[in-house]
């Protein structure tokens, strides 16, 4: 019993230093000049989609349930950060507006967490799988029409180009389709740090998640996952638990869409569309579901593999399709295990043989 | 007189919508998958009608013959290759994402082949207009082909769902596979059949859609493939007769919604009446309410 | 007054009474037998004592608070655990967590005192481990307290699943068909568990159960339910001599 305690411990641990690890590893290269333009850019969008997966494994490893409108609620914590930076720019420095972004970003998503898990949560399996898409599209879609600014008269929100007027002097943050611009320029004096930044939040995010999950309420919430029927027997307020893994997960991936808008000049909605939630949704399955480490590890190389193929130009996504497939299969297809485990098998008992020899 | 039009459009739309949808809820009906992929093999059907006749010179009956049957092959392809290992697989979370990697496949390797520029589609189904009230309404020949053919297409179908012996499998499978196959129900047999049924629809969709909407790019499968799933599932998924509700109201709701609200919420618009639906009716217009035995 | 009163409780799916007018008054410490054949509705009876089903007519009192139409999370707080006739474990948590889980209402700390490791969190948390052992021990599970629980033999699988319901201290534990699938020395080694159970935490239990050895050697009291309706209750010795209980159960 002590030891499963120290186990548990210990693997959070390894996690932590794995991350720490790459980190240290990651800036030598870069200090000595060996880490190419197109990598330096890679690493804080892989910190943004590593937070995305490990949060999305709250719902799907831990509570069982099939979300696909994660890049929604990335896009709501990106919007609602990037329009807070904009308009404290004067007013704050830039270290505690970035923390606030953060917090922003973390509490509107995680609200938004709230208003659709209470209703999406009554529906099961393939069910919830939809809307939760649903709500992803509608989301993307509200935000595409918003047209959001400040002048002395205060904030001003509309929803067609035409109604959007403000007094002179007034400035336009959201502009629809058209997106906030300008929001990584607000953080000129700290960008340099924004992967330090971006480890930072990868680290606080294994911390929650692996945290709740060993915690009374974890047990709860895997409880739901495992039987739903058993739980409500036992007491466990089914609704409640899978709300709470839901809310966290919202939240958090609030915190990715936080760190991926303030990176970039240009933000645009369309980006957080289902096929960026199903990108999330293949690294959490790749890597185990369940398996918050290997979501991270998944998120790392898959997202990375598309990124260092580009010199195959066209051929690469094509390579990504068949990885993906082979990977899968090889992975879940129970005749794939089978011959796995007949190989380690015979490889066990040849190495027998030999030693007996 | 405006409202009459839009809802013929709403109708058309929906028409392939709802052909889309049969094959959705076909497939999940019976192997319990959601076929992420059965979006982009409409793409392939209609790129398939384009290629035969521009390039092989073929006539436009052959051409989409040869798609029918290109998809069909496909689609059993598909099924046997990357979804039948995983049948029995641990999680039905394998399934879905190998179907995503599929439709990854099949998008990719239209990029590679025909390229990333739209296309334009070529006239396949030359029907005259339809003028009425003096031309006040015209039909187009499209739409009715379209309406025509998705009618004929349903009654067919639930013909040979409840009429026919494999039909019949069908059924048996999708109620419970296992004790189907102890009454002898070729289970692979029939899981193929009815991915070559839903892949040969898609090839009509994909022949339709592109007449109606007549740009091709690699991804002119994917939204309407979601919305098609939506269409099923709006329905009741598993459902012949919600497939085609389900697929005919999401058009006039979307054709309706772009007309009089606005044509960027439209499907934030699709999206909430579905999600109304749900959560008055959680299992789909014309679902079965299936309740775990305790 | 009774522990558990039941009144005229019906329940109608459709146009089935699967369960008619059925009554039943269990007395504080009592070992209870609920027996009938296939199909009787035992398991029905079960469903709605839990809250799984609410019933169309009756009303049932738990040590003299109305539970009736109340939830499956109220009805366990209130005071009642039950196991299932299939198997419902949490099967990819470990043997310990499962008990732990039972444990939840019991010993307390906030979602936040978790998430942040406060003293408390490690604090509870030994107290939920050493209390679960102990349950794990009367049932000799001590030992798979690590594996997962989908691992473990099924008889092992019925244990655990009477240690978790006993986790959440109940007042009144309801077993359904706890002796299915095992061999006749589980059997008797089961029917010694259940007694221990019975005097250990001073537990009053009523049990469905087919193997009429093991209801015939531990019940004190039975009912018999035939098509949703009592046959007839008593003292064991007496409702298995009854003429009509045998036609029941072995037909004209």
């Amino acid at each position: 019993m002590k030891n499963k305690m120290n186990k548990t411990t210990k693997n959070n641990f390894i996690t932590y230093g794995i991350v720490i690890l790459l980190f240290a590893v990651v800036q030598t290269l870069s200090s000595t000049g060996n880490l190419s333009r197109l990598l330096t850019g890679l690493l804080v969008p892989l910190c943004v989609y590593t937070i995305a997966a490990v949060s999305l494994n709250l719902v799907v490893g831990f509570s069982g349930e099939l979300s696909l409108g994660h890049a929604g609620f990335m896009c709501v914590g990106a919007y609602s950060s990037a329009l807070f930076s904009h308009m404290t720019a004067d007013a704050l420095p830039s270290v505690p507006r970035f923390i606030l972004a953060i917090l922003v970003g973390a509490v509107v998503a995680g609200v938004f967490g709230v208003l659709i898990g209470i209703p999406v949560l009554r529906l099961r399996g393939d069910y919830l799988a939809i809307v939760t898409l649903a709500f992803g599209e509608i989301i993307k879609n509200l935000i595409n029409i918003l047209y959001v600014g400040v002048d002395e008269n205060g904030i001003h929100v509309a929803t067609t180009s035409a109604g959007f007027k403000l007094a002179a002097g007034g400035k336009k943050i959201l502009k629809g389709a058209l997106g906030i611009s300008g929001t990584s320029a607000l953080y000129k004096d700290i960008k340099e740090n924004f992967f330090l930044i971006g480890v930072i939040l990868v680290l606080i995010t294994l911390f929650i998640v692996q945290n709740l999950v060993n915690s009374r309420s974890g047990r709860a919430i895997m409880s739901t996952r495992d039987n739903r029927i058993a739980a409500e027997s036992i007491g466990i307020n089914v609704t409640k638990y899978k709300l709470l893994a839901f809310t966290v997960s919202a939240a958090l991936a609030g915190v990715a869409g936080v760190l991926y808008s303030h990176n970039l000049s240009m933000l645009k909605v369309s980006v957080f569309d289902y096929n960026m939630s199903i990108l999330i949704l293949v690294y959490v399955v790749l890597g185990g579901i369940g398996n918050l480490r290997g979501s991270m590890i998944a998120a790392i190389i898959l997202y990375a593999l598309p990124e260092l193929l580009r010199g195959f130009a066209n051929y690469r996504m094509l390579i990504y399709a068949v990885v993906l497939i082979v990977m899968m299969l090889f992975n879940w297809a129970p005749a794939a295990r089978n011959w796995r485990s007949r190989m380690v098998e015979k490889f066990k008992g040849g190495k027998m043989n030999k030693e007996a020899a | 007189m405006s409202f009459i039009s839009y809802l013929k459009d709403g109708i058309s739309l929906g028409s392939i919508y709802a052909i889309i949808a049969l094959g959705y809820t076909m497939v999940y009906g019976i192997a319990k998958m959601l076929n992420f992929a059965h979006g982009d093999v409409i793409m392939v059907g209609a790129f398939v009608i384009l290629t035969a006749i521009t390039k092989g010179g073929m006539s436009p009956v052959l051409a989409v013959l040869i798609s029918i049957v290109f998809c069909t092959v496909l689609g059993i392809v598909i099924e046997k290759v990357a979804y039948r290992p995983l049948r029995k697989a641990s999680s039905n979370l394998a399934v879905l994402i190998t179907a995503i990697g599929v439709s990854y496949l099949l998008q990719n390797l239209a990029l590679l082949i025909f390229g990333a520029d739209a296309k334009s589609f070529v006239t396949v189904i030359d029907v005259p207009s339809l003028s009425l009230f003096g031309g006040a309404l015209v039909i187009k020949g499209i739409t009715i082909v379209t309406i025509v053919v998705s009618v004929i297409i349903m009654a067919a179908l639930t013909f040979f769902v409840r009429k026919t012996k494999p039909g019949r499998a069908m059924q048996a499978v999708s109620e419970d596979r296992d004790a189907a196959q102890l009454m002898g129900v070729n289970v692979n047999a029939t899981i193929s059949l009815t991915f070559a049924i839903g892949s040969g629809l898609a090839a009509i969709a994909g022949l339709l859609l592109c007449s109606a909407y007549p740009t091709l790019t690699p991804y002119t499968g994917a939204m309407p493939g979601i919305k098609a799933f939506v269409a099923a599932v709006f329905g009741g998924i598993g459902s012949i007769p919600g497939a085609m509700v389900g697929g005919i109201l999401l058009g006039v709701i979307e054709i309706f919604g772009k007309a009089y609200i606005s044509s960027q919420v439209a499907d934030a618009i699709v999206f909430a009446v579905l999600i109304i639906v749900l959560l008055v009716k959680p299992t789909g217009l014309f679902g079965k309410n299936i309740q775990e035995k305790v | 007054m009774a522990m558990l009163e039941v009144n005229h409780l019906s329940i109608q799916f459709g146009g089935l009474r699967a369960v008619d007018g059925f009554h039943l008054n269990i007395e504080k410490g009592e070992l209870y037998g609920l027996i009938g054949p296939n199909g009787a509705g035992k398991t029905t009876v079960f469903n709605l004592l839990t809250g799984v089903y609410k019933p169309t007519e009756g009303i049932i009192r738990l040590d003299g608070q109305d539970i009736t139409g109340k939830s499956t999370i109220e009805i366990n707080k209130a005071g009642i655990a039950r196991t299932f006739q299939n198997i419902r474990l949490f099967k990819d948590m470990p043997v310990l967590d499962n008990v732990k889980a039972g444990l939840h209402n019991h010993y307390q700390y906030s979602v936040l005192t978790g998430v942040l490791r406060l003293p408390k969190y490690f604090k509870v948390e030994k107290e939920m481990n050493e209390k679960a052992m102990e349950i794990l021990k009367v049932f000799d599970l001590d030992k798979e307290a690590n594996l997962l629980a989908g691992n473990l033999p099924y008889g092992k699988q019925r244990k655990l699943e009477i240690a978790r319901a006993l986790a959440t201290e109940p007042k009144l534990l309801l077993l359904d068909e706890p002796a299915a699938g095992m061999n006749p020395n589980e059997t008797l080694e089961l029917m010694d568990t259940i007694r221990f159970v019975q005097e250990h935490f001073h537990m009053t239990t009523l049990l469905i159960e087919h193997d009429m050895k093991l209801v015939g050697g531990i019940c004190e009291k039975l009912t018999v339910l035939n098509f949703g309706q009592v046959l007839t209750q008593g003292e064991t010795s007496e409702v298995l001599n009854n003429p009509q209980v045998i036609t029941a159960y072995l037909g004209e």
